[in-house]
């Protein structure tokens, strides 16, 4: 069994929290859990813990901020990694959408109403048979990935299936929900900008 | 209070930059005239500034903020500025007057500003201070310290760098509060844990600088972000060596539970590998090394005092209730610089 763990963006200890939680999925079938990371020092203290509990462990620098540490937990050899991720489900993302969230509610009119339909926009979009590549939240859309939002499942769900969920990193700081995010990565505006001119389509509910 | 404070990437000391990257920014500095009225600066990384003005006084200047470490504004005003006025105890030095630094954004409830800030003018008061004003400026995140000015007989400085071969090292709080405050962060702390840690953060290192004044103190620092081994090495400055017997070292229980964990702090990781070839661990349990390296926000005084009168030291602050203890001796220079046993 193979796990992968997204700790980019986390600050110690998270990325050994997120790890030894995959750890812990795998219910004692021997498997290998793969970490990103984006900074050496974790890389660091996940190769600690590993040498603690006794797993082999290897690393490496895929790029500029960006690493893969590799656990072997119980006992068996780390597998290479795969060129390509093994993917169970196949890739549904096609043509480059990007769709972009801008605000908590769907349309003008009504906010509650709005708020309904967003929930179910995102609902319906986590059950497309072609999905985007990348969604982005910013400005009030930045609430949807942050604890306490109706979406969170639908979001994970994309997220697992291969689609990038990417949070406005300066509208998280503005809103007080730094440490809420629950789900998918923070961006910044020159990624929003490449994200959002190099989209085949961009779809703003 | 609606907002909670953000917790900004882990608070406190664990914010601190690493020593080695900081070394190599300071050593590249300008250097003016030297004042020989300036006898302390940052040449021997120490904890504040020393200036005489006068052959029987000498003022001594520091200045400390990090982001909030714990959840509590009231509670964090507190542990910044005992962290703050701490650096004018390991020179030596009594509190005078100290001045307010802060970041706070504009749009949170200004309630949480007024929390911070009273716990952190309690804590000038207790020390015996003035708070003479301060300078705030809107920010993303939170941040909080002072500026703090005292002042100390010139003959009286105790620098961190003057220890002698034998001298004991006591350390006069536990270690382990940045473990602490990281595992609270992911909700893994008791609140036991956090009420001890929280009591050792808030308490003065006045109570223990008063005692020590009684006795012959070779170098005393506080140990803060570098952790006790980061912190025991600027004592060494490359001349001294040092044994640390860390069975003896007083360290909050709960912290080892979540070492043993790996609920760690990327500063404490920095500061393993920037003390690198230079300790040696002999038989020390894995959580110990961590407790060792832990980053200490508003930590305990280190100090070097000769070993006549260590005992007598450590049974004094142990009787006014400080978990002081002796933990280690100082050592002709060898290598490795540091052993623990």
């Amino acid at each position: 069994m193979r796990k992968t763990v997204d700790a980019m963006g986390d600050a110690c200890p998270i990325p050994v929290v997120k790890t030894k939680a995959a750890i812990q999925e795998l219910n004692g079938v021997p498997g290998t859990v793969e970490t990103l990371v984006d900074n050496e020092i974790a890389v660091q203290n996940l190769t600690k813990m590993a040498n603690q509990k006794g797993y082999s462990v290897t690393s490496e620098k895929l790029g500029e901020n960006r690493f893969r540490v590799v656990l072997a937990v119980n006992g068996g050899a780390p597998e290479q990694a795969a060129p390509e991720e093994t993917v169970c489900i196949p890739d549904a993302r096609r043509g480059n959408v990007v769709v972009a969230v801008t605000s908590g509610t769907m349309g003008s009119g009504n906010d509650e109403l709005g708020a309904a339909l967003m929930k179910a926009f995102l609902y319906a979009l986590a059950q497309q048979d072609t999905l985007p590549s990348t969604v982005l939240f910013y400005n009030g859309g930045a609430r949807l990935t942050c604890g306490g939002s109706a979406s969170l499942e639908d979001l994970k769900a994309l997220e697992a299936q291969g689609v990038e969920i990417l949070t406005c990193g300066t509208c998280l700081n503005f809103y007080g929900l730094t440490d809420q995010l629950r789900v998918g990565g923070v961006t910044n505006m020159y990624d929003i900008v490449e994200k959002l001119t190099k989209a085949g389509l961009v779809v703003r509910p | 209070m609606e907002e909670k404070i953000v917790f900004c990437k882990g608070g406190g000391c664990t914010a601190k930059l690493g020593a080695g990257v900081l070394s190599r920014v300071l050593s590249r500095l300008p250097r003016g005239p030297e004042d020989p009225s300036l006898l302390v600066g940052y040449d021997s990384r120490d904890d504040a500034a020393v200036y005489r003005i006068s052959d029987d006084t000498a003022v001594v200047q520091t200045l400390d903020f990090f982001p909030p470490m714990v959840d509590d504004p009231y509670t964090f005003g507190q542990i910044a500025a005992a962290n703050a006025l701490s650096d004018i105890y390991a020179m030596g030095g009594e509190v005078k007057t100290a001045l307010n630094i802060v970041c706070f954004p504009e749009k949170w409830d200004l309630n949480i500003l007024g929390e911070i800030l009273r716990g952190g003018s309690e804590k000038v008061i207790e020390a015996g201070g003035t708070l003479a004003g301060g300078h705030s400026i809107a920010g993303d995140g939170v941040l909080y310290g002072l500026s703090v000015m005292g002042t100390v007989r010139p003959q009286r400085v105790l620098v961190n760098n003057r220890g002698e071969p034998g001298d004991r090292l006591i350390l006069t709080k536990k270690l382990g509060v940045g473990i602490l405050c990281t595992a609270n962060r992911v909700g893994e702390a008791s609140p036991e844990g956090m009420a001890e840690a929280v009591a050792s953060m808030t308490t003065l290192n006045k109570y223990a600088a008063e005692i020590a004044a009684g006795y012959d103190v070779h170098a005393c620092t506080d140990v803060t972000g570098f952790g006790l081994i980061g912190h025991l090495r600027e004592m060494l400055d490359g001349k001294r060596s040092a044994v640390v017997y860390w069975r003896q070292v007083p360290v909050i229980s709960e912290a080892k539970r979540h070492a043993d964990e790996f609920l760690l702090t990327a500063a404490g990781q920095r500061n393993r590998n920037f003390a690198g070839e230079s300790v040696r661990f002999e038989g020390v349990p894995f959580a110990m090394e961590e407790i060792l390296f832990d980053p200490q926000t508003s930590g305990g005084l280190l100090l070097a005092v000769s070993p006549e009168q260590a005992g007598a030291l450590e049974e004094e602050l142990r009787a006014a209730g400080l978990p002081a203890a002796v933990i280690g001796e100082l050592t002709e220079r060898s290598e490795p610089e540091v052993t623990v046993k």
